[in-house]
């Protein structure tokens, strides 16, 4: 998908009746109409209510990110839609295992920086460790960008979690 | 009231209780215990087609040509996949249908058993909503859900999956067909705010349009009404989309015609020099915008439509409004008739004389031609001599679809039922024998081409068989027409494929069905030969040869805008840009 010039980029919550195929809706519905996905999670959040919650990093012009919010808004089994980029301060999180090998002085050189970043070691041998990592979308990419010299194996991570800061919440209408 | 029944027993009851009385389908071994109910029962009758993909669009016209729901019953696997074109018609014109297809049963799910397919899956980007029922006891529920997606909001296709042990299992029916949904309620009414502002906008025009579209129609027959309303109170030129043709009458006097591609030149040009355009119901399509940047470049644009998806999604509009045509209209309406601010009459006679010298330019004529019939002429007689009958047309896809629109009059809404979306060809003989089965009486006739009607031929099986007296009548000019056009203007006249060889003898092929075939070739005897092709009281299939190589104007070619209109008499020897060739 070839990003505009006008681009940019918007986290965008959906509370679904947790139904089976929703996801596939959602997914089905960016692929078809060609709008990128640059992040998706998705979690059962609330067990009793049937309620999942998709968050989906998109980037588009605003015209389109409009369109792409109408969208979903539209499928038959969405309870709501909100644009966290616009709709008031919010945090996004984003958990990363990260995996990287080396002997030697690059071991030290690696632990340093993963301190710095905050990243714990979670399993470790004496040629490689696993780190978990949680932050921003861009802390993580830049953690990962200074872990590849430094032997970077494999990459595993969530995606990016949402919420706004305060105390409302996205509810069922 | 609560009772205990089987899968297919509650199929039968919910169609009962939602008040069905048609349903078209195909039989088929994972569907045969709904099949088994059908047999036992009188309320639902069921009409056989002969293709599946035939069943969707005879319960599209069913459907567009009552306001009903249109109900389709088919097997899983193919019967499923037969489906699948009708679906995305139905999707893309917003016709308001329940598929319900038979599926393995649930235990062989995913194990490539005969005749399954993923029926959700392939028919999600195809349907509204759809649904795979597991447990017998969220059947009752789920279709009577489905009636109410498919009829809600901007109405659309829904599919129920039902697999055959479901439908043998025994389970509690508790059938409400009122719905009240978890998350699917669409706001019916407008934003009063921004109907006031467009009140004001609308009384201070200088070149106002009204631009109305299936939307209007598929509101129901109050919203036609209101938008007949609010052009008196006006007193405003209006113009609609091939989908909206009917909701305002083609003999009022402020009329334009149809808009876009094939368009008249009044209608287009108006809509690029207008100042305030008012959407009731229509999306901005490619087929009615023409060159995107170029489309009415001065006009400021109110966009009524019931979802939100539609507004902005092509066109940037200043006021959008999200709600029900029939109700946006009646508080317009009401709040245009309480205003104060008076339109200028001077601006309002200055924009009328401009009108009329577009009309002056007579974008519809055609030469006509003593030896040949011309398409345009065959569809001005066969208008003239069917006006005062109680008449339906459904069309194929083609040259003979525009000269329909541009030369059939409709003065009700319900009237025309077209495949506008998707341009399915074998649209418009399914969908006459639906119509034909809503309204035994009336006079439905399929305005076809040659080429498409070859594409659900067999349909005239399931018209004899039902004694549906459906009128097929072909322009027959030996092409797929519109494609020869194209080739024409755009391809160097290499005319790749486009020649129908080897076509059938269209009159011994209706006898072969058992039904009765005419022919005629000279313009003397089109006349007598319409009015017998009207006498029959059989499905007949008219054979009219016409001018091989007319085309259909006006056109805007690809990649033009509203202003660079070809015109009939125009030399035809114009450079299509490559940026306008890539365009269908
Ligand atoms: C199912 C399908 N296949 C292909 C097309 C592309 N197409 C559009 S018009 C047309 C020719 C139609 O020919 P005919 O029915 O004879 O109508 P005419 O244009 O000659 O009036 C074709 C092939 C289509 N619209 N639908
Ligand atoms: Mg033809």
């Amino acid at each position: 998908m070839k990003k505009s010039e006008d681009s940019e980029s918007h986290t965008i919550s959906v509370l679904v009746d947790n139904e089976p195929g929703v996801l596939a809706r959602v997914i089905g519905l960016f692929s078809g109409r060609g709008y990128n996905i640059d992040s998706l999670t998705v979690t059962e959040t609330e067990h009793e209510a049937h309620l999942s919650r998709i968050t989906v990093v998109t980037a588009a012009t605003p015209m389109v990110i409009e369109q792409i919010k109408a969208q979903l808004a539209r499928l038959v089994p969405v309870h709501s839609v909100i644009d966290l980029t616009v709709s008031g301060p919010s945090i996004e999180r984003e958990l990363a295992l990260i995996k990287v090998g080396g002997k030697g002085e690059r071991r030290v050189e690696t632990l340093r920086l993963a301190d710095a970043f905050r990243a714990r070691v979670i399993d470790a041998t004496t040629e490689s460790f696993v780190f978990e990592i949680t932050g921003r979308t861009n802390k993580i990419d830049q953690f990962i960008s200074l872990m590849e010299p430094l032997g970077l194996v494999e990459v595993a991570r969530t995606g990016v979690a949402a919420i706004t800061r305060g105390p409302g919440g996205l509810t069922p209408e | 009231m609560a009772r205990e029944m089987t899968g297919a027993e509650m199929v039968l009851q919910a169609l009962a209780d939602q008040g069905v009385t048609d349903v078209f389908g195909y039989p088929g071994g994972a569907v045969l215990p709904i099949y088994d109910e059908i047999f036992q029962q009188e309320k639902v009758s069921h009409v056989l087609v002969r293709h599946e993909q035939g069943a969707v669009h005879a319960a599209e016209g069913y459907a567009r040509s009552t306001g009903k729901v249109g109900v389709v019953l088919v097997t899983s696997g193919p019967g499923a996949t037969n489906a699948v074109t009708g679906l995305t018609d139905a999707l893309m014109d917003s016709i308001p249908i329940v598929c319900i297809t038979g599926q393995v049963p649930t235990h062989l799910i995913g194990n490539d058993a005969f005749q399954e397919c993923d029926t959700v899956g392939i028919t999600r980007p195809c349907t509204k909503h759809n649904y795979l029922v597991r447990d017998v006891e969220d059947l009752a529920r789920v279709l009577h859900e489905a009636f109410y997606v498919a009829a809600n909001g901007r109405p659309g296709p829904v599919v129920v999956d039902i697999p055959k042990d479901v439908q043998f299992a025994t389970g509690t029916y508790n059938g409400t067909p009122n719905v009240r949904h978890k998350t699917y309620r669409p706001k019916l009414k407008g934003d009063q705010a921004a109907i006031r502002e467009t009140v004001e906008l609308l009384a201070n025009a200088r070149k106002p349009i009204i631009y109305s579209g299936g939307g209007v129609i598929n509101s129901g027959p109050s919203a036609s009404r209101l938008l007949r309303d609010l052009v008196k109170a006006t007193g405003y030129p209006i113009t609609s989309t091939l989908m909206g043709l009917g909701a305002y009458p083609a003999s009022g006097d402020k009329w334009l015609g149809m808009l876009g591609m094939h368009g008249t030149y009044e209608a287009n040009m108006a809509m690029h020099d207008c100042d305030v355009m008012l959407c009731v119901g229509a999306r901005f399509d490619d087929r009615i915008t023409g060159r995107l940047d170029a489309f009415s470049p001065n006009s400021k644009k109110i966009h009524i439509d019931i979802d939100a998806s539609s507004i902005n999604k092509n066109v940037h509009v200043d006021i959008p409004i999200i709600g029900d045509c029939a109700h946006v209209l009646e508080d317009m309406v009401r709040i245009w008739k309480a205003r104060s601010v008076q339109p200028d009459k001077a601006a309002m006679e200055a924009w009328w004389g401009q009108i009329a010298e577009w009309r002056k330019r007579e974008s519809l004529s055609y030469k006509s031609n003593d030896d040949v019939i011309m398409p345009q002429y065959a569809i001005e007689r066969l208008y003239q001599l069917t006006r005062d009958r109680d008449v339906y047309i459904s069309t194929e896809v083609g040259q003979h679809q525009m000269w329909a629109a541009q030369h059939f009059h409709f003065e009700e809404p319900n009237r025309w039922m077209t495949s506008g979306g998707l341009g399915t060809m074998g649209y418009g003989l399914p969908a006459a024998i639906g119509i034909q089965r809503a309204h035994p009486d009336a006079l439905v006739i399929d305005i076809a081409g040659e080429a498409s009607i070859l594409m659900n031929m067999q349909e005239m099986s399931t018209a004899v068989q039902h004694r549906l007296p459906v009128k097929i009548f072909i322009l027959n000019n030996e092409y797929m027409g519109m494609v020869r056009q194209w080739q024409q203007l755009l391809h160097g006249n290499r005319l790749s494929e486009s020649y129908m060889e080897s076509l059938p003898d269209f009159v011994k092929l209706a006898e072969a069905y058992g039904a009765v075939g005419l022919r005629t070739e000279k313009p003397s005897e089109l006349d007598d030969a319409i009015k017998e092709m009207i006498s029959v009281d059989r499905p007949v299939i008219f054979d009219c040869r016409v001018n091989k190589l007319a085309n259909c104007y006006p056109m805007i070619p690809s990649g033009k805008a509203h202003n660079e209109m070809l015109l009939g008499d125009e030399p035809e020897v114009e450079e299509v840009s490559e940026a306008g060739k890539i365009l269908v």
